[in-house]
């Protein structure tokens, strides 16, 4: 298969960055998104031209590195699936893709496709735990847990915190990721008795980091790899209510 | 030099209680003026950041991910062991200490093994309290499934994802620190060089991703926990940043390198296709549970699998194996399914693969329940193959996946450099020639939660440190260092990239250093070895500047460190002439092609100390005892 790529070229996050565009061909359909971008970047090296940076690790779909909005969605065109998971038979033989960086004012970009989402590793750190000390938990199994709600909780935290809601939303909203958090804490027991500080604190430190408000376009959800839901949200803001008047 | 392990004496049940009395403490008001550096963020480097934090400890950690919570440990699918017994299928904390000791071929040392699995059973108390959604059954009591290589029913699991889920518990543990700060975080960094000051670890040297600059960081102790090596077969389980560059360092520093032949090819991985393949993904051992491994009995069988009557199917583990049957571990299964390929049975295009068949469990089962247990791994199967796995059997192979070796500790985690501890896979130290399923996030939890914060204390009021910052001349010349070796990879602007090196040597260490070794090979692959990285110094091509972000400087530093490392696990490989775990010599092998160990000869860790560029290497012995588990031939039959 042969694709034409136009790809966001920016050389730090002080420069302007502009679209280049690049030829691939020869590539088959097995090959991933990311293994067809390594190709590329080996061709740009032997040309002594600068290869892409694009961040990624695991490959795997679990580690949330990788990113990248293509053809103006984030991970691209397959639904539930990240972008390190998406393979080139999912695009049509001679077709153009674009690719950007995950774009919103939280998220800058450090380098080409590669931007800074310590965004939320702050959020986290506001308030995304339980506080809990090595050494102090009873028997694991002294607080029975209902399969019902131990699989929501595990619903939301299978939240691999990539961005991707960020990136999909018109608002750069963080509501997803935040979220997913306070549900998974908040539905366990043992994450129930500081559920209000901890939304409150999440909260506060969301809107610090400069994330927009969630106007409801449920964009978010429609992008997730994970399929986190938007019921999550509005557990959030009965959560936050509830914090708010308490 | 003697090697002291320091295991303590006394009763094996005993030994890790009477050592923590034993261990000097560093009284709560004084753990302030004590400053730890930690590389690494997965389970153990979390872990052990977090619990340190808590402590009181000024704590550093570090981490090349963008964020602490990309750590490949997140990757693990299939679950945690731990001796709870709760389904009272005769589980004890010497069962699982027996089973460990026995899974690994005896290449491990029973203090150490015993420790972890006494130590099992806090590790879910704490995953639990700290919001890990472990699978429960419909009494709200926590779940449990059968892993390789054992008898009973010990391992919790989260869906496919208990990686994930622990260690965003350990993560949220470190998050807490972090926030509250206790611990400085350093993502983006990367360790480049150990900084030993008159006999003591007492800092590194890292360059910051995003600036490219070179930092100096100073403490009282260095933890490593940066994970396994096994990227130096290029394509293998592993995330594509996971790198040796923190042990190998503290390596030709002077840290011995412990077993650094030993390395776990995992047996269900999806099978390799196409040349530019980046990396290759597993297939959780837990679907060993309600899959069974086949290939046909005939040779060149082409047909579909579904056109494959079921008495020209050899389930062949069963078939050898019927008390563990497809449970047997993992080195046991890898050896077979490269047996049958051998034998021209394999399938698919390549003919190296085999097949993994749920039809069974789904008839007996029922599609939802397979779905609900495995449903995240069959989509991910499902993505990658373009086949549906509930249709059609899956079709796997043995894939490089952990690394047993890494650098050597005594019972307190500590190397033979004084200061100097390591984590997690960084370290050699429990899992002999081979590891047994769901016990490496346990290793990685146990060292970080509750070794490390005894066993650091013991160092370091047992010490007296002087006042030192960074401005001390060994961090200027390790910093030099550092800096002339980066000049030195983007002077040499060569015509191959450094991933061609990488694959290159890849193949070297798959074909001639992997599931089957013999000394032609072995000596083959040094020579080969050493002519690539002599051609990767003169002409490889690495664009850019220090002094930025810089994704191929990255790598080439990584991949210069891997072109060494491969030299001595092949030399490993080559001196120890039996069969263990493994580490597969085809020179000693029983009639039924098993591993043949040598006890007489080889029941020692081989510890390697580093002697100067282009210097072989010198052999240690640390020699290894049986009190509790008696050597034996390994039986899965």
């Amino acid at each position: 298969m042969n694709f034409s790529l136009k790809v966001w070229r920016q050389a730090n996050a002080k420069a302007a960055g502009e679209f280049k565009t690049y030829k691939v061909n020869d590539i088959t359909e097995d090959t991933s998104f990311l293994e067809m971008l390594d190709i590329l970047n080996e061709d740009l090296i032997k040309k002594n031209e600068e290869p892409i940076t694009f961040d990624h690790d695991c490959r795997e779909g679990i580690c949330g590195t990788c990113s990248l909005y293509i053809n103006g969605r984030p991970h691209g065109p397959k639904n539930l699936v990240t972008t390190c998971q998406l393979f080139m038979r999912s695009f049509k033989d001679g077709e153009t893709i674009t690719i950007e960086p995950f774009r919103a004012k939280p998220f800058p970009v450090l380098k080409d496709l590669m931007v800074d989402r310590s965004a939320f590793d702050r959020i986290i750190q506001a308030g995304g735990f339980i506080s809990v000390s090595t050494g102090s938990a009873p028997d694991g199994n002294s607080i029975p847990i209902h399969k019902d709600v131990v699989e929501e909780a595990m619903d939301a935290a299978q939240c691999i915190g990539c961005g991707a809601c960020v990136a999909a939303c018109k608002n750069a909203s963080a509501m997803l990721f935040v979220s997913a958090k306070v549900s998974h804490l908040g539905l366990l027991p043992q994450g129930k008795v500081e559920r209000l500080e901890r939304v409150l604190n999440m909260v506060a430190q969301m809107d610090e980091e400069g994330f927009g408000s969630c106007t409801n376009t449920y964009a978010c959800e429609a992008e997730c790899p994970k399929g986190i839901s938007v019921t999550n949200i509005a557990r959030l803001n009965r959560e936050f209510l509830a914090a708010t008047f308490s | 030099m003697v090697l002291d392990a320091k295991i303590p004496s006394g009763p094996i049940e005993s030994k890790w209680t009477n050592h923590k009395f034993g261990l000097k403490l560093v009284a709560p008001s004084n753990r302030r003026k004590y400053s730890v550096i930690i590389v690494g963020t997965g389970l153990a480097g979390a872990s052990a950041a977090a619990s340190l934090g808590e402590l009181g400890y000024n704590v550093k950690v570090f981490c090349f991910q963008d964020s602490a919570r990309r750590a490949h440990s997140v990757a693990a699918q299939g679950g945690i062991n731990a001796a709870k017994n709760y389904r009272n299928d005769g589980d004890s904390i010497f069962r699982l200490f027996y089973d460990t000791v026995k899974g690994g071929d005896f290449r491990a040392r029973e203090a150490n093994v015993y420790r972890l699995a006494e130590l099992s059973v806090n590790i879910i108390d704490q995953c639990v309290a700290q919001g890990v959604p472990f699978a429960r059954e419909y009494g709200g009591y926590l779940d449990n499934r059968s892993f390789g290589g054992a008898q009973v029913s010990r391992t919790f699991y989260a869906r496919g994802q208990t990686g994930q889920q622990l260690l965003l518990g350990a993560y949220s543990a470190l998050a807490r620190q972090i926030g509250s700060k206790q611990v400085e975080y350093y993502p983006r960094t990367e360790m480049l060089d150990l900084v030993m000051v008159n006999g003591k670890a007492r800092g590194i040297v890292a360059r910051n991703l995003v600036t490219g600059k070179i930092e100096s960081h100073s403490a009282d102790a260095v933890v490593l926990a940066t994970g396994g090596y096994g990227n130096v077969f290029y394509l293998s389980t592993n995330a594509k940043g996971s790198n040796t560059t923190a042990i190998w360092r503290a390596h030709k520093k002077g840290a011995l390198f412990g077993n650094p032949c030993f390395v776990q090819i995992h047996p269900t991985c999806i099978p390799v296709k196409g040349e530019y393949q980046s990396k290759l993904t597993l297939m959780s051992e837990s679907l060993r549970n309600d899959g069974r491994v086949w290939v046909p009995k005939a040779k060149g069988d082409k047909r579909h699998p579904g056109q494959i009557p079921e008495n020209e199917r050899d389930y062949y583990l069963e078939r050898v194996y019927p008390s563990f049957g497809n449970l047997v571990p993992r080195d046991v299964a890898s050896r077979a399914a490269k047996k049958v390929c051998d034998e021209g049975r394999g399938v698919g295009s390549s003919g190296q693969a085999v097949y993994l068949d749920f039809a069974d469990s789904i008839k007996r089962l029922g599609k939802d329940k397979i779905k609900e247990r495995y449903g995240n791994l069959f989509d991910m199967y499902h993505e990658i193959t373009d086949e549906n796995p509930y249709e059609v059997p899956m079709r796997i192979f043995p894939a490089v996946h952990y690394t047993m070796g890494g650098l050597w500790v005594d019972y307190n985690l500590m190397s033979n450099l004084p200061g100097l501890f390591v984590l997690g896979e960084a370290n050699f130290s429990d899992h002999g020639a081979n590891r047994l399923g769901a016990s490496a996030l346990m290793q990685g939890l146990a060292d970080g939660y509750f070794v490390i914060p005894s066993t650091i204390g013991g160092y370091l009021a047992g010490e007296s440190f002087e006042k030192l910052d960074t401005s001390h001349e060994a961090f200027k010349t390790a910093e030099n260092e550092v800096k002339e070796r980066i000049s030195k990879l983007l002077a040499i602007n060569g015509k191959e990239t450094v991933d061609y090196y990488h694959r290159m040597l890849g193949k070297i260490m798959w074909d001639n250093v992997g599931m089957g070794r013999n000394e032609p090979g072995l000596k083959e692959a040094i020579s080969k070895i050493r002519a690539l990285r002599d051609e990767f110094w003169q002409n490889v091509k690495v664009l850019g500047e220090g002094e930025e972000v810089n994704q191929s400087l990255e790598k080439a530093g990584r991949v210069a460190d891997f072109l060494e490392l491969a030299e001595l696990m092949a030399q490993d490989a080559l001196h120890r002439r039996e069969s263990c775990g493994g580490h597969f010599r085809e020179e000693s092998q029983t009639p039924e092609n098993e591993a043949l160990r040598d006890d007489e000869n080889f029941a020692y860790v081989a510890a390697w100390e580093y002697q100067g560029e282009g210097k072989e290497e010198v052999l240690h012995k640390e020699p290894l005892t049986f009190e509790y588990v008696k050597l034996t031939q390994r039986s899965y039959k």
